[in-house]
């Protein structure tokens, strides 16, 4: 049988192959260079892994979809700049697993808002973000205050992030997870990662 | 980058680009054994697949797509190390610290492209916030054009706690009125900008007891002048409110030092009602001002304290 273009569009098992070769090349090149490269995978001077609540935390903006309406990227763009903060580099994110840079701004980017706002800012906000914007098209999240965590599922997140993604917990960390994050609220949580955003290079 | 993975780049990139020519050229002969125009020997639905060449503009265009993506790849970075004839690189992305980000900057001599534009808005801007910064408050408050600045430096930073209309929330001052927790002098306006404020009101549930509370707010309501109050509670409350006048005072109209509010008026930074002034006895408060030397540097500070001066003043 010749092989032709005909042959491989008649069996498409074949061409499968083909596709999925077709595409890790791009990948080849633009995607595996990266993994070893210096540069990517040098956390910045500054940085901390999440503790225990932050985690938690972390957990929680995922589950909440945050980062549907809120981008953690600010662009090498002085108009971003001025208004964010230094722009984000790559050795902020070594650890993130998986990184929540976002796709879309319908709220502010919030790659560095550790620390601009008070705790009790983020509280008063989250419950209900009109009551000191009036302006904001943001949801509520109440129920965040009335969750209560119990940290059973703290040490073996951590234990995860240590041993797989090679983020330097130490063993007393994990051990002192469940009784950090435990009687603690979701809203604590949430607050104790938005708090420490974009503290690392600062 | 290190050089292997450097050569690979530039291989599978180069490479694929020559690999895109050869099917340009395959595909732009005829080798499929029939003279132009006859049919390949099938159809679909009556629509017949003949052997034509394929169409010149298109053809152009590939070329032309070839030709731009090797002139690209020899002025701009995009195989490997190869940092490109123009040496252009949009940011300093490798750096770890500010320190290195700001050296990287001082040593990039204008290639890399953020710089670039920060450097050209520096100039702009700089001597226009040298002539604010040089300027006095109290007259920098009625300059309209450093007012404009103000009030975008205002809404951007400061209205997502103190409202875009400068009007505060419950928690949060309002900037607008004549009262000031901090002081309302220019120099104590920079300095709450600057390095924020941590006002902490203690809870006194615990060492005043049920009664005790009952009592203290009574007597703070009365200090404001509230009517139909009870008598001898107010008494009782008084006698209390030694506890509070650490930072209150004794006759309660506050001390700026400890940012403690004047209870003898009627502005209520967190509610004047029996409800909220009993949850401020009991279970204290928490207002924090964050610092904002670091985020807007202080020449920013500045024409951002004449814009809240002139909230409150204004009238020259």
């Amino acid at each position: 049988m010749k092989f032709n273009h005909e042959f491989l569009e008649k069996n498409i098992g074949l061409m499968a192959v083909f596709i999925v070769i077709a595409i890790s090349w791009g990948g080849l090149a633009q995607i595996t260079p990266l993994l070893f490269s210096k540069e990517v995978v040098t956390p910045v001077e500054g940085l901390k892994p999440y503790t225990a609540l932050q985690m938690e935390g972390r957990d929680v903006y995922i589950r909440e979809g945050c980062n549907s309406c809120h981008s953690q990227m600010i662009r090498p763009f002085r108009a971003e700049t001025e208004r964010y903060g230094h722009y984000s580099v790559a050795g902020e994110s070594v650890w993130e697993h998986p990184f929540l840079w976002g796709s879309k701004r319908t709220g502010p980017d919030l790659a560095r808002v550790g620390g601009r706002y008070s705790d009790e800012w983020h509280r008063i906000h989250l419950i209900d973000p009109r009551a000191v914007v009036p302006e904001s098209n943001m949801p509520g999240f109440p129920w965040l205050s009335d969750a209560e965590l119990d940290g059973k599922e703290t040490a073996k997140k951590m234990a995860v992030f240590k041993n797989m993604f090679g983020v330097p917990y130490t063993d007393e960390d994990i051990a002192n997870a469940e009784a950090e994050v435990a009687g603690k609220t979701e809203m604590d949580a949430l607050i104790a990662y938005l708090q420490s955003l974009g503290t690392a290079l600062k | 980058m290190t050089s292997f993975w450097s050569v690979v780049v530039t291989l599978i990139t180069l490479g694929s680009i020559g690999a895109f020519a050869y099917l340009l050229w395959v595909c732009a002969t005829d080798r499929m054994g029939k003279p132009e125009g006859e049919s390949m020997g099938h159809e679909f639905d009556g629509i017949e697949e003949l052997n034509n060449d394929l169409p010149k503009w298109w053809t152009y265009m590939f070329v032309v797509t070839i030709l731009f993506g090797l002139g690209y790849l020899a002025l701009y970075p995009g195989l490997g190390n190869y940092s490109g004839f123009l040496n252009w690189t949009s940011a300093n992305k490798q750096v770890t610290s500010l320190e290195e980000s700001r050296a990287a900057s001082a040593d990039s001599q204008g290639i890399v492209q953020y710089d670039q534009e920060v450097v050209a808005a520096n100039e702009r801007f700089a001597p226009i916030f040298e002539a604010f910064a040089a300027t006095p408050i109290v007259e920098l408050a009625y300059d309209e054009d450093a007012m404009k600045v103000g009030k975008r430096l205002f809404l951007q930073n400061c209205s997502q706690c103190h409202g875009s209309d400068a009007k505060g929330a419950t928690g949060f001052p309002n900037l607008t009125d004549d009262k000031w927790n901090w002081g309302g002098e220019p120099e104590q306006i920079v300095e709450t900008i600057l390095h924020g404020r941590v006002a902490a009101m203690a809870a006194w549930g615990d060492v005043l007891g049920d009664e005790g509370v009952d009592a203290v707010v009574e007597y703070v309501l009365s200090l404001s002048g509230r009517r139909g109050l009870d008598v001898k509670l107010v008494e009782q409350g008084k006698a209390k409110f030694g506890l509070c006048a650490a930072c209150h005072g004794a006759d309660g109209t506050g001390n700026e030092m400890f940012g403690a509010p004047n209870l003898t008026d009627q502005t209520w930074l967190y509610g004047g009602s029996r409800l909220a002034i009993e949850e401020s006895v009991r279970n204290g408060r928490a207002g924090v001002m964050p610092a904002w030397k670091e985020i807007l540097g202080e020449d920013k500070v500045h024409v951002l304290s004449a814009y809240v001066y002139q909230l409150a003043n204004p009238h020259q």
